[in-house]
């Protein structure tokens, strides 16, 4: 069915009142909908609180195209799922996996409630003929599930078109999680392993770097197929609007591996048994003020990307302000202007 | 990278001067090594690395000329630069023939380095003989002699023209440099006056001839032929064609093999020696390899264990000197070098001081222990020269230059295991790597093969009269008795040593010789596991009752873990008394005061069958080698398919090979190596082998009272702790030593664990045992708060103590892709001030890098290239000293020694001085006997 009303554009009210608004006009007093509308950019979006109901009142233009389905036969992945996914939430899920079985009712637009098991970042930093995958093997059972194997690429040097020889995916094992995400294939060319490149580094050294990274894997590659690439332009003021179209893909890598080393410390706490007691997980131990100046680079980031981070519940009870804005008001704005650039970077 | 140790690898030429009294030594990748008077080594490398065919000094000159198999010749010289003489290469030529003649015509064969220094007579397959200008190596056409003008000067009826065809010796007479004698191959020998460029006289051998000498007066010379003969000839002037004076087939009458050298020695008593190689009677003995050595009735041949590469006599160099009183025989081998005393009776062998034979039986593992107590090294040299007394006490025959290094500013010992259940003590302080004492764990063990076996079984009248030398024999009687793990105590000289079948011996320094029983225990290691059954080998049998161990260490507890699986770590507490060791089943720890097991501890995964099963080696090579047998089998197949449809047209069987070796090239490319990229888990095989074993006294339970501790790291990625009571030293024998669980670390990256490290209060790490008691070390801080550094392959983490917390952490894999090898914690001294030094960790990678890490923030400091990332074995040799030295294995039997700090380097420094020439004649006379042609 079909209807059309008008909004104040100026006073759209609370999500609450639109909401029964809906069912009213609808006549479906007692039926859970889910709300969707889609934005300039074509995706359809949720509707679920204040703010992206004020967000999509905002962006009418001047019709709202806005859809309501029945939550029972809802189909989910019709929503543009974007890059909204938190790793932070990745960890809440697996420390108490318990918690969302346990809930009666699955909100669709609350990412954190879900494991992602992959993802593609950076985007806007990365030359559209780049693909950035991130395959989450932690909490799965699945196998990461590929193979690599020593290729030869061509390159364009400042001699000419060159031969180099460059690692490529050999197999993808039906089934496994590289697989599964749809974001690898056969014959891609391995650029980057968690910001390092490859270029130079042997078959068996960059097997056991993906091997020691395994746990949250981000491989660059350049796709072998090159159709699919994300169109870049109708991204940027869009979900990551901070990006700097300045920062050179060349010179972000190392800044950005040595981040991505840091927030993956979360995931990959060791765990200990003291006097054949319950296992733990080991906690990390509090700076003494006579080694902090001594720590390395990659551990001070570490430390203060966490902080920046840290607080998981409030990130849960403020989910409604969006992420984005949160980790702009962190605790000292100042002093973390690099980190969270990065941060940012990596939504 | 500073000085090789060892044997060469694949040595293929030697060559002597006694001017310099230095002896050469090239192999076949190139190599060029010089050595004079202990400590005295220079090392050349060949740009083409090619094999060293032949190698001769310049007379009187610190000169000598190598010949490549790739007919180029080489001159190095020693020349002195900042205060040392350092070996060069100066110039390099090949011969050239007139366009259009055949590679033969050019190709040398035998080299006569002229006592006049300043010409090279080069002998070629042609049978021409070339002459160039030395040191410019430059072809002086028109002193050449070719094969025509020689037989243009013989009797036609004699020869042919393919008489003078391949020049196979040349030799400059010894009192008359304008006389050169070419030996042709054929047989043909003749006399050439260089002066007058006429044939003085031939000599008509009717055998293939292999080698000629001169007798020092030069009234006549000895050719040794290919059919086990040799022959004495007159050189007078009224005979121009003279007949053999004696014709003689040393090992006849059945047909003998070659004699390949001759040496004619002459002596006072007016009895010579004669010394050849080879000969032997071709059917009974043709695969020893000897050199025989007659002097009157005396008659030795000396059986070696390994080919002759060749050998020269060291004789009196004196010009004025009547006879030649030859002193010593100096052969080298293939696998060693031997030295032969000639002057005692009964010819006994000289020791060494270098070029030692790493290898007489595979090099299982090494150990190196920095700065012993003097007491310990007299001890053990005292122990080592009981063993000794079959050498000769000759002084080193071999003693030119100067060896100008400092003196080593410690005693070091390296300790190697080998594969025949034996460890050799080397006194690795300074250039020369010398063996002090050999040890031998066999005795402990019931073994099938009797140790008698190997004597000398030969009476007086066996006829060869063979008598075996050297060292080298690397079959062993038994893989299981191969060491895997040493630790030595050097304060207390407790010796630990585990090998291939679970055992572990411990050893105490003894000066005398003794009978006692070897207390002996057994370690379950399976304990609480049922259902398992191990597939390797058997435990070694055991003695019964006491065993004669001769001066030395001498082993009184061995403890044999159960299944026998091969030890793969060792540690050793010579203050408690106490000895730990792991396997790939678990690990456990022995009071050996008390001859009593504490506690063993499983490490298995129960899903972990495949470690259960046997060395794993085994399994896959078994595979390995069937699936090869399969590919030889199936291609032979193929070939010999195709060949028969080729009707026997060789080049369309050999079409049809390349063909397929083609086909199956391409197939390889379609199937290109790959590699699985998958997360660790708990479930992987070989999870549970110990790789590393620790003793701390540190604070394992809370922060107020610190114990003696036990940590153990696994493949897996766990760390286990243990809390130890020792009771005290009045008490020590009356109550038992307990053990107690106290903490378990798995690290979540499950990488092998292969470094554990208490760090006090100062972060400084903790003593070895006893240091403290012998004032060689501060005591450890027990005030600050202790770290525990757990270093896997992949990462370096510390934590804190006693509340186990992490604290800091390096990730090497996951940034730079290699993978922690061997890690060990150095101390840096400056070479500038003696009152600076750090200690930091050397790490070799499997990249073959070495990276200096800080302790204790685990910065990285440097890294260095050091050896080939393809050079497996080199990486899994190498072995770290205290203070940031290393050695390595370049090849089965050299290491190679390195240095990470400035302060302590060992390196060779020496100076070859020209010695002076007081008569010029004379010692050109001399000289060019000696350095006339040798052929390998």
């Amino acid at each position: 069915e079909f209807r059309r009303f008008s909004l104040e554009r100026s006073k759209p009210g609370k999500f609450e009142e639109f909401y029964g608004l809906l069912q009213h006009v609808h006549k479906i007093p007692n039926v859970d909908v889910l709300v969707g509308y889609t934005d300039i950019h074509g995706d359809l979006l949720p509707i679920n609180n204040d703010d992206n109901y004020h967000k999509a009142v905002s962006t009418a233009n001047p019709l709202l195209r806005i859809f309501i389905q029945r939550k029972e036969d809802a189909d989910y992945s019709a929503f543009g799922t974007d890059t909204m996914t938190r790793k932070k939430n990745v960890l809440s899920n697996v420390l108490r996996p318990d918690n969302h079985k346990k809930k009666p009712h699955i909100v669709i637009s609350m990412p954190q409630d879900f494991r992602p098991v992959s993802s593609i970042i950076d985007v806007d930093i990365l030359p559209e003929t780049h693909r950035r995958v991130r395959l989450y093997k932690y909490g799965t059972d699945k196998p990461l599930g590929f193979y690599i194997r020593d290729g030869s690429s061509v390159r364009v040097t400042p001699h000419g078109l060159e031969k180099v020889p460059g690692i490529f995916i050999s197999r993808l094992v039906p089934g496994g999680l590289a697989q599964s995400t749809g974001l690898l294939a056969v014959n891609d060319e391995v650029l980057e392993v968690n910001g390092i490149e490859v270029s130079g580094k042997s078959l068996d050294q960059v097997t056991d770097m993906m091997i020691a990274n395994s746990r949250n894997l981000i491989i660059t590659v350049r796709p072998a197929n090159q159709r699919n690439n994300v169109v870049r332009n109708s991204r940027t003021s869009g979900s990551s609007g901070q990006s700097t179209e300045s920062s050179l893909p060349s010179s972000t890598p190392n800044l950005l591996g040595s981040l991505l080393q840091g927030e993956e410390e979360s995931d990959e706490e060791d765990i200990i048994i003291e006097d054949s007691g319950e296992p733990q997980q080991i906690p990390k131990a509090a700076p003494t003020s006579e080694s902090i100046e001594s720590l390395s680079q990659i551990e001070l980031l570490h430390e203060s990307t966490q902080n920046g981070f840290l607080p998981s519940s409030e990130m849960n009870s403020s989910h409604s302000a969006g992420s984005i804005s949160m980790e702009y008001e962190g605790p000292e704005p100042g002093r973390k202007a690099l980190e969270e650039d990065g941060t940012i970077i990596t939504l | 990278q500073t000085v090789e140790h060892g044997f060469p690898h694949q040595p293929s030429a030697l060559g002597y001067s006694p001017f310099l009294r230095l002896m050469a030594i090239g192999t076949r990748s190139g190599a060029i090594k010089l050595y004079g008077a202990p400590g005295v080594e220079f090392m050349g490398l060949h740009e083409e690395n090619n094999t060293v065919m032949q190698i001769h000094f310049i007379p009187d000159q610190c000169q000598l000329v190598t010949l490549l198999d790739d007919n180029s010749l080489h001159l190095w010289s020693l020349k002195q630069h900042g205060g040392a003489s350092e070996l060069r290469e100066e110039h390099r030529f090949t011969l050239k023939g007139p366009p259009g003649s055949p590679p033969s015509a050019t190709q040398i064969t035998a080299v006569l380095a002229h006592s006049s220094r300043e010409v090279l007579y080069l002998g070629t397959e042609s049978g021409n003989i070339f002459v160039v200008e030395a040191p410019s190596l430059r072809v002086l056409e028109d002193r050449s002699i070719p094969s025509e003008a020689v037989l243009q000067r013989i009797p036609e009826d004699n020869c042919n023209r393919r008489s003078c065809e391949l020049v196979e010796a040349l030799r400059e007479h010894p009192k008359n440099p304008d006389l050169i004698l070419i030996g042709y191959s054929r047989g043909l020998i003749v006399l050439w006056d260089l002066q007058n460029n006429k044939v003085t006289h031939h000599f008509l051998g009717s055998q293939q001839l292999e080698n000629l000498y001169w007798q020092r007066d030069g009234s006549k010379f000895i050719s040794c032929h290919y059919d086990g003969s040799y022959t004495q000839w007159p050189v007078s002037s009224d005979n121009r064609q003279p007949e053999p004076l004696e014709n003689t087939v040393p090992y006849g009458p059945f047909p003998c093999k070659a004699i390949s050298k001759i040496y004619w020695q002459t002596t006072k008593n007016g009895l010579p020696y004669i010394i050849f190689q080879g000969g032997m009677p071709r059917a009974s003995y043709g695969d020893r390899h000897s050199i025989s050595v007659i002097h009157g009735s005396q008659q030795t041949a000396f059986d070696f264990t390994s080919r002759v590469i060749d050998f020269f006599i060291i004789f009196s160099s004196e010009p004025a000197a009547e006879f030649d009183d030859p002193s010593a025989m100096v052969v080298l081998a293939e696998e060693e070098l031997v030295v032969i005393d000639l002057k005692t009776p009964g010819w006994p062998a000289v020791h060494p001081p270098y070029l030692a034979s790493l290898h007489c039986s595979a090099i299982t593992c090494s150990h190196h222990v920095s700065n012993i107590p003097l007491k310990l090294w007299e001890r053990i040299i005292s122990a080592g020269s009981k063993q000794n007394i079959h050498y000769s006490t000759m002084p080193w025959p071999i003693d030119g230059g100067t060896n100008i290094a400092p003196d080593p500013p410690q005693r070091d010992l390296l300790l190697t295991g080998h594969e025949d259940g034996t460890v050799r003590f080397w006194d690795a302080s300074g250039v020369c790597l010398h063996l002090l004492y050999k040890l031998s764990t066999v005795r402990v063990f019931l073994t099938d093969a009797d140790p008698n076996d190997n004597m000398n079984t030969l009476g007086e009248d066996e006829w060869p009269p063979l008598r075996k030398v050297g060292t080298f024999d690397p079959y062993s009687d038994d893989p299981r008795l191969g060491i895997q793990k040493i630790y030595l105590c050097k304060y207390s000289g407790y010796l630990a040593v585990a090998g291939t079948a679970g055992q572990v011996l411990v050893m105490e320094l003894n000066d005398e010789d003794a009978e006692h029983v070897v207390d002996h225990a057994e370690a379950d290691l399976l304990q609480d596991q049922e259902g398992y059954r191990w597939k390797g080998h058997e435990k070694l049998k055991t003695r019964d009752g006491p065993v004669q161990f001769e001066a030395g260490f001498q082993p009184f507890v061995l403890v044999q873990c159960q299944p026998p699986a091969v030890v793969t770590s060792l540690a050793l507490h010579s203050e408690w008394k106490l000895v730990a060791f792991g396997t790939s089943h678990g690990f456990g720890l022995f009071d050996h005061q008390q001859k009593r097991l504490v506690f063993v501890k499983c490490t298995l995964h129960p899903s972990d069958q495949l470690a259960l099963e046997g060395p794993l080696s085994r399994v896959k090579s078994l595979k390995k080698s069937l699936r090869q047998s399969f590919r030889r089998i199936r291609r032979s197949r193929v070939s010999s398919r195709k060949r028969r449809g080729g009707a026997g047209n060789a080049s369309e069987v050999q079409e049809a090979n390349a063909k397929f070796d083609q086909d199956a090239l391409q197939e390889m490319e379609l199937a290109p190596v790959q590699r699985k990229i998958e997360a660790r888990s708990a479930e992987d095989s070989f999870t549970g082998f110990v790789r590393t074993l620790y003793f701390a006294d540190t604070f394992l339970r809370d922060s107020s009272r610190h114990c003696p501790s036990l940590w153990a790291g696994t493949n897996g990625g766990t760390v286990y702790a243990f809390c130890l009571r020792v009771p005290p030293a009045e008490r020590r024998m009356d109550e038992p030593v307990r053990a107690e669980q106290a903490k378990e670390i798995q690290l979540m990256h499950r990488a092998p664990v292969v470094g554990i490290l208490v760090l006090d209060g100062r972060s400084t790490p903790l003593p070895e045992p006893l240091e403290v008691a012998h004032d060689l070390s501060k005591s450890p801080d027990m005030q600050g708060s202790h770290q525990l550094l757990v270093v896997s392959e992949e990462q370096f983490k510390v934590f804190t103590l006693p509340k186990v917390s992490s604290k800091l952490k390096l990730k090497l894999t996951a940034l730079e892709g290699c993978r922690v090898r061997k890690v060990t914690v150095a101390n840096f001294g400056s070479c500038k001030t003696d009152d600076y030094s750090e200690n930091d960790l050397a790490v070799l990678t499997n990249l073959g890098d070495i990276q200096i890490i800080s302790l204790p923030f685990l910065k990285l400091q440097i890294r260095y290239p050091c050896i080939r990332k393809e050079d497996v074995s080199g990486i899994a040799s190498c072995v770290f000293t205290k203070y940031g030295q290393g050695f390595y294995l370049i090849s089965p039997s050299e290491f190679e020694r390195f240095s990470l700090s400035t302060k302590w380097l060992v390196e060779p420094r020496c100076i070859v001085d020209m010695p002076e020439v007081t008569s010029n004649n004379h010692v050109h006379n001399k000289s060019g006997v000696e350095n006339a042609a040798r052929k390998s």
